[in-house]
């Protein structure tokens, strides 16, 4: 029997929204729209990021990322992905709010394509004019402890540290840093990139982060719902642990068909 | 007359509205956000608004990301 | 002065390397694999393709496969070669386009070229890599630059491999819409290398070395290097010198995506052959040892590869392939009445690779960038 939600005692507030779940989930990465729609479906999230693109208008493309999303259940959360500085970032914001979308913005300015490692100077500078056009932000940083005190004296709506690099799967190779932010914040602290498993979501709940975002960890996964409800699960018990006083944290390589089938005979 | 969309040059015959343009190539309205001119354009007014020689438009919509 | 690259060979002890892979034991295999992914080297690279390996082969595919997974995502590029011209001055004899061989030349017209671009993006395509062989008068940078004006707003996604270029010329071109230079040194042997490159600009081995950090500071936003194994005998030396151009790119080009390509020679109208080609299970091997040394590379396999072998290898590691390929000018509209660069043994349609990719569980990315809504 999956583990109940605590809905009334315990609720994450943001921007002046309550929201009963503490995962929320990134949509890149799926192998398909179906997918996708299934593990939010299977992780209860109230809060999904997107992405912002132009449209090519040659060809009326494939379905609207939005017919998979029940935005009367799910608060849409656009990114500026793909920005560089401070001036695209505003710029996508801006569309996004035109989208009629609420004006909440995860504010991520990413130079580096390798790492996807944000830029902590146009991120504030960024920030800092956000708030001012009435957005609620939530910004996606390294985990600096200053930084996100700026960026809360800015006006942010959270602040989002990175566990480790996006899509590296590591977990919280920024625990010491993430414990000094939590214990500084007087707004929520989300945990955001590098949640590789369930463990890790678990941990950084434990630590007192307030919620986490997980994206690559269940869009990659072999069964990505099952994945989405054991993130569930793991975000709920490590909450409940924190609550409840503290506890003190390896990838296995997963069995499949042989990989080098194809060359058998060659 | 001229406008550019998405960095591509489009013709366009004069006093076309933005619906217009959007739904001749098969784009509905309120799958896509538009910046006019460099001004995100509120969707209500992006039937109405009538382009003219040289106006910029970007023509966004929201896809999957992290 | 930050170093060059050919600073950086200069030095490369590539001989130790190869002996390396030669000599090492299970123990130095298993150092490399547990390594955390970003921190492997090149040692570590000669450990990964050694015969010791070889013989774990499908423990360095598990983790080959994973490391790729996570960093792209369940998911393939599709790009399309477009040959705008086998006009060519120098004689590679290893190259079907070499200067003085029989062949039909054909150089395509802006109309021609449009027509190449227009029946790829109806096939889905968004991404086109345009080809020319090297004469300086017939396909120089300003053909270049007006092919380019002339398909950017058509085709989200061009790169060129092409000759190479200065700084400032590559500059024009990231300008006129390109956004991705593809440059292969073929061998890093200096001796092996003039032994095959007779005449024309592209003898000078050291002006083409240095042509992706040329194009790098012209604000290029991909990069591409590889060599044709097999056209250096062992061809492991060259595999090694890849290796060590890819870190040294990624590391000096952060803000650009590091490509790599391990063509193998395949026999061409020069009749070129090597006497030990690259076998399939060599460049599988190839494939994940690249992979672990470089987590985000995307690795590039061409359509002269067998569909097959092709479909196996992209659960191994590789991230961008072609399909549907013509292999010379004006062939997806008038196919085989001009001369081909080289056999293409992946015969089927885009439509058809699309469909393979997506059977094995991967999502298709036609078009994976667009110019952000910069200013």
């Amino acid at each position: 029997m999956a583990i109940q939600i605590e809905t009334t005692t315990d609720p994450l507030v943001i921007g002046g929204r309550t929201f009963a779940s503490r995962l929320l989930i990134g949509t890149g990465k799926f192998s398909s729209g179906e997918s996708m729609r299934d593990a939010i479906d299977a992780s209860r999230t109230e809060i999904v990021t997107v992405a912002l693109r132009r449209v090519d208008l040659d060809s009326t493309g494939g379905p609207d990322i939005l017919a998979f999303i029940d935005t009367s259940k799910i608060q849409l959360l656009p990114n500026t992905s793909g920005a560089a500085d401070a001036h695209e970032a505003i710029r996508l914001a801006r569309l996004a709010r035109a989208m009629g979308l609420p004006a909440w913005v995860k504010l991520e300015v990413t130079p580096d394509p390798r790492y996807l490692i944000p830029d902590s100077v146009e991120t504030l500078k960024a920030a800092e004019q956000l708030v001012a056009d009435g957005f609620v932000v939530l910004p996606y940083i390294n985990a600096d402890p200053v930084l996100a005190k700026r960026l809360e004296e800015a006006g942010c709506a959270t602040v989002m540290p990175l566990g480790s690099w996006i899509g590296s799967n590591q977990g919280l190779r920024t625990r010491d840093a993430i414990r000094i932010i939590v214990e500084q914040a007087t707004v929520p602290v989300v945990v955001d990139a590098g949640l590789g498993a369930p463990s890790h979501a678990a941990f950084a709940m434990e630590l007192g982060a307030d919620a986490v975002l997980v994206n690559t960890a269940i869009a990659v996964a072999a069964d990505p719902a099952e994945m989405a409800r054991a993130f569930k699960e793991a975000t709920i018990a490590g909450r409940r642990g924190y609550l409840a006083g503290l506890a003190p944290a390896r990838e296995s390589a997963e069995a499949s068909s042989p990989l080098t089938g194809f060359l058998d005979g060659r | 007359m001229n406008i550019t969309a998405n960095g591509k040059p489009r013709a366009l015959p004069t006093g076309a509205t933005i619906g217009d343009f959007l739904r001749e190539l098969g784009w509905q309205p309120e799958w896509v956000v538009v910046e006019y001119n460099g001004e995100p354009l509120e969707r209500s007014l992006i039937p109405d608004v009538h382009l003219s020689e040289g106006d910029r438009l970007e023509v966004v919509r929201a896809v999957s990301g992290g | 002065m930050t170093s060059s690259f050919g600073d950086v060979l200069a030095a490369f002890p590539i001989a130790d390397f190869v002996e390396h892979a030669g000599s090492s034991g299970d123990a130095d295999v298993s150092r490399a694999l547990a390594k955390d992914h970003g921190s492997r080297d090149v040692r570590d690279f000669a450990a990964l393709m050694s015969d010791a390996a070889s013989r774990r082969l499908e423990g360095l595919a598990r983790a080959s496969h994973e490391l790729t997974t996570k960093r792209f995502g369940k998911t393939v590029h599709m790009y399309a070669p477009v040959y705008l011209s086998n006009e060519c001055l120098t004689t590679c004899t290893y190259c079907g386009f070499a200067k003085g061989l029989p062949i039909v030349r054909k150089t395509l017209s802006n109309e021609e070229s449009l027509d190449e671009a227009r029946y790829l993006l109806a096939r889905g395509f968004r991404s086109i890599l345009l080809l020319t062989g090297e004469h300086q008068k017939l396909t120089g940078v300003d053909f270049l630059e007006e092919k380019l004006r002339l398909l950017a707003p058509v085709v989200p996604n061009l790169a060129i491999e092409v000759q190479v270029w200065d700084e400032d010329e590559y500059r024009r071109l990231r300008a006129a819409g390109c956004d991705g230079v593809v440059v292969y040194q073929e061998t890093y042997d200096r001796d092996t290398y003039a032994k095959f490159h007779l005449a024309g600009k592209k003898r000078d081995y050291d002006w083409r070395l240095h042509a992706p950090e040329r194009a790098g500071r012209a604000g290029m936003r991909r990069l591409g290097i590889g060599a044709l194994l097999g056209l250096h005998e062992p061809w492991l030396q060259d595999a090694v010198a890849v290796a060590a151009h890819a870190l040294f790119l990624t590391k000096t080009f952060w803000r650009s995506e590091i490509s790599i390509s391990l063509p193998r020679i395949r026999p061409s109208a020069s009749g070129y052959s090597p006497q030990h080609p690259v076998t399939d299970r060599e460049l599988a091997q190839a494939v994940c040892a690249f992979r672990l040394l470089l987590p985000d590379a995307a690795i590039v396999m061409s359509s002269r590869e067998e569909a097959s072998f092709r479909d196996g290898l992209i659960r191994l590691g590789v991230t961008h392939t072609s399909a549907g390929s013509h292999a010379e000018p004006g062939g997806y509209i008038h196919p085989k009445e001009a001369e081909e660069q080289f056999e293409v043994n992946d015969l089927r349609s885009p439509e058809e690779v699309a469909e393979a990719i997506r059977d094995m569980g991967y999502d298709v990315v036609w078009k994976d960038w667009a110019e952000p809504l910069r200013a």
